[in-house]
């Protein structure tokens, strides 16, 4: 699975490449994957194949791993509706295929969800999950637990209801469907409901919390990384942003908007939730990665997941019960002062408020946030966190947004401007414990792909210049680099192929939302082209061009 | 007195000359109507000479007047077209302002693409917006690169200031290249 196992920590054991050696990294092969979109995916390995699905039109392709130079095994094409390239609202990326009990499970951007014989590419079935005339997408990474196949949806620019669905994996039918809006019913919320904090007690609280109806297009897509405790039988999953982006258009808390459930697999009954940002103000979807970590806490060991939020906070929050136990900022931000402990929430800066006509100026962070979906790694030797994020700012003005079906609703005018120290884009590395940064590497442009940690200690990670990097775990020096064919925002895979050898795979192409200036040929004179991204992006038309090419290297 | 009155005549002439950028019927026609306009969507055509085409004129009508491009821009934030094409730079949709047009840059090609839709991701607006609407809406996106006459096309806005003005912008008429073909983006 793209997550590497379910607690999400991206953490191999491979040790063959290492400090020592990894100067010596050479291509063992490439791969056109023939659409030149944003790469967000990753490489997957089961046995002697190779894994990969391509942006909008989603072909899955089949490498074998055992003949030289990885030859095309079969191609897989569901023929998604081209008409759903209008209603992505970033990019017509894909986050990846994800393989369980001889079958890979992948979904289109059209909204199906489906499965494919790992052997011969054969459909086995395809679900319909969403309506793209209604916003509906799909962009992320389903993960398998059990015989479950969990998948959400992506619009929360279009007003869409978000939701998670299971799928009996063998069949494709849908086992539990829960809601991020609206009665207690739909969204799961019943006697087993025990979240920490009194904000989130209550009845109804996904209609209480809106102005009336507004939260039948009140958003809280999902489509970050699913995790998956077995012990506790429980999934974690983030919500994204309520819609629209306007604050003004929707007073009140905004339940279960921008926040991360706790659900039983089996039945989908919530257990608890926590909001990282009630009543959202600027577009911070709750959807980063939640990695399954356990630390001893003040001498207690306790089991938590780990959550760098797009507020710019980094939330340790104790897995069994919602309880926060730390946010400590790993981004510079002026928007809010942080969480309060005891109330779990927020505390906002007022002059930071969205009013409607007005510009904001400065604010920090941007709309994508310190850190959108890019997943970080957990390397359980060196006991860090490996943060790919932003390090921007933005102008803001809410503007009055009309719902129309099918059509974006966003309702704000944005801008987004490089952070202090004018970079855009860091690698950090954090220790849990003390709450601190322990090595940062600055990048020209966000850092929009995901991270890999290995035993060997190095960090891969690409940029979107098209550097693909090795990096030691401990000290952030940067100890080999090869330069692709076009920027890199996708997820680095490492795997033992079948001669035994440990080898390194990463997508190369830019686009995603940070890229899609050049991916979508966008102008750059306006700079809310791309919902404000392009105004901070301008100068990556004269660096990179579009791609999308798979690059595997290994040891000579 | 020839002396005062020649000047103030000509001076009356220009006056009434600019107000002709405001004329228009004021009775729109029928919401459900279309015009039947003969347009082609590409240059080529076999043999010599380029495509066969006719228009009502109607287009020139919409493109020429101010309230009509004024309308169409207020109409371009009321049905959310930013919010696929920003303010002319894209986004999800491709950007309006540049001069690459993948559906022709005529008023009657943009008409066309708003009722139609188009098969990359333009949803069709037929039945959804009236027609005099969809007019309108095509002759400020032909404002945005320029493509209207200056003292037609709006100037900047009130709220943040994302580019240039409209009536700021420099003239950029279509051309027929330049993008990258469906074709060139996907296996077929």
């Amino acid at each position: 699975m793209p997550t590497k196992n379910y607690a999400g920590t991206r953490y191999s054991e491979l040790a063959e490449i290492n400090t020592e050696n990894v100067k010596n990294l050479q291509v063992a092969f490439t791969f056109s994957l023939g659409v030149n979109r944003g790469q967000e995916s990753s490489p997957l390995v089961v046995g002697g194949t190779l894994y990969v699905v391509s942006p909008y039109p989603n072909i899955l392709y089949a490498l074998d791993l055992t003949q030289p130079g990885a030859p095309l095994k079969w191609q897989y094409n569901p023929k998604a509706m081209a008409a759903s390239q209008g209603v992505a609202c970033c990019d017509t990326v894909n986050r990846g295929p994800t393989y369980a009990d001889g079958k890979i499970f992948f979904n289109t951007l059209d909204a199906y969800t489906v499965a494919v014989n790992a052997e011969t590419g054969e459909e086995l079935w395809k679900t319909k999950i969403g309506e793209i005339n209604m916003g509906e997408t799909m962009t992320m990474a389903p993960l398998v637990a059990k015989d479950k196949v969990l998948v959400g949806i992506s619009g929360g620019e279009y007003g869409v209801r978000g939701f998670i669905e299971a799928l009996d994996a063998n069949t494709g039918r849908s086992v539990w469907k829960a809601y991020s809006t609206g009665p207690d019913q739909d969204v799961k919320i019943g006697p087993s409901f025990k979240p920490f904090y009194d904000q989130d007690k209550g009845k109804d609280l996904g209609v209480a919390t809106w102005p009336p109806s507004a939260w039948q297009q009140g958003g809280g897509s999902v489509w970050g990384f699913v995790t998956y405790d077995p012990d506790q039988n429980l999934i974690f999953y983030g919500t994204g942003n309520p819609g629209p982006w306007n604050p003004n258009q929707r007073p009140g808390d905004n339940k279960w908007t921008a926040g991360v459930f706790a659900r039983d697999l089996d039945t989908g009954e919530a257990r608890w939730y926590y909001q990282w940002n009630a009543h959202d103000l600027h577009d911070w979807d709750g959807i980063n990665e939640n990695i399954l970590v356990d630390l001893t806490w003040n001498g207690q060991p306790r089991k938590v997941l780990v959550h760098p939020d797009r507020n710019g906070l980094l939330y340790i929050v104790d897995r069994t019960t919602g309880e926060v136990l730390s946010a400590n900022f790993y981004h510079a931000v002026n928007s809010h002062t942080g969480v309060d402990l005891s109330t779990g929430k927020v505390k906002v800066v007022a002059d930071k408020y969205p009013v409607q006509g007005r510009v904001l100026r400065g604010v920090c962070p941007t709309a994508p946030g310190a850190k959108d979906w890019s997943p970080s790694a957990f390397s359980h030797k060196s006991g860090l966190l490996y943060i790919p994020h932003n390090n921007l700012c933005m102008d803001w003005e809410s503007m009055e947004a009309n719902y129309i079906a099918g059509t974006p609703y966003v309702g704000a005018e944005v801008r987004s401007i490089p952070g202090p120290g004018g970079h855009m884009g860091e690698l950090s590395a954090w220790d849990l414990i003390q709450g601190k940064e322990v090595w940062t590497i600055n990048e020209r442009f966000p850092v929009w792909g995901g991270v890999v940690a290995t035993a060997g200690d190095l960090i891969f990670y690409g940029n979107m210049e098209g550097w693909f990097k090795a990096v030691d775990a401990r000290t952030g020096e940067v100890l080999w680099q090869f330069k692709t064919s076009s920027g890199i925002i996708g997820q680095p895979t490492t795997y033992r192929g079948p001669d035994g050898k440990q080898y390194v795979a990463i997508l190369s192409g830019v686009g995603g939302w940070a890229g899609s200036i050049v991916s979508g040929d966008l102008d750059p004179r306006d700079g809310t082209a791309a919902l404000g991204f392009v105004n901070a992006m301008r100068d990556l038309k004269n660096v990179t061009t579009k791609g999308g090419t798979l690059y595997v290297f290994k040891l000579p | 007195m020839n002396r005062i009155v020649a000047p103030a005549g000509i001076f009356l002439l220009l006056v009434l000359g600019a107000c002709e950028r405001e004329e228009r019927a004021f009775r729109a026609d029928p919401i459900a109507t279309e015009t039947e306009e003969k347009i082609a969507l590409v240059p080529l055509s076999p043999g010599s000479g380029p495509p066969v085409e006719h228009r009502t004129g109607k287009g020139k009508e919409y493109e020429d007047n101010a309230y009509h491009v004024a309308q169409g821009k207020r109409l371009y934030t009321w049905f959310n077209c930013n919010g696929c094409h920003s303010n002319g730079g894209g986004g999800s949709g491709p950007p309006l302002m540049d001069d690459r047009w993948i559906y022709g840059g005529q008023i009657e090609n943009i008409v066309q693409t708003i009722r139609e839709g188009r098969p990359n991701g333009m949803p069709s607006f037929r039945g959804k917006v009236p027609d005099d609407q969809i007019w309108e809406l095509a002759a400020y996106v032909r404002s945005m690169s320029g493509n209207v006459a200056k003292d037609v096309a709006p100037g900047r806005n009130d709220d943040m200031h994302p580019r240039p003005a409209e009536n700021r912008e420099p003239d950029s008429p279509p051309v027929a290249g330049g993008s990258i073909p469906p074709s060139a983006e996907m296996p077929q």
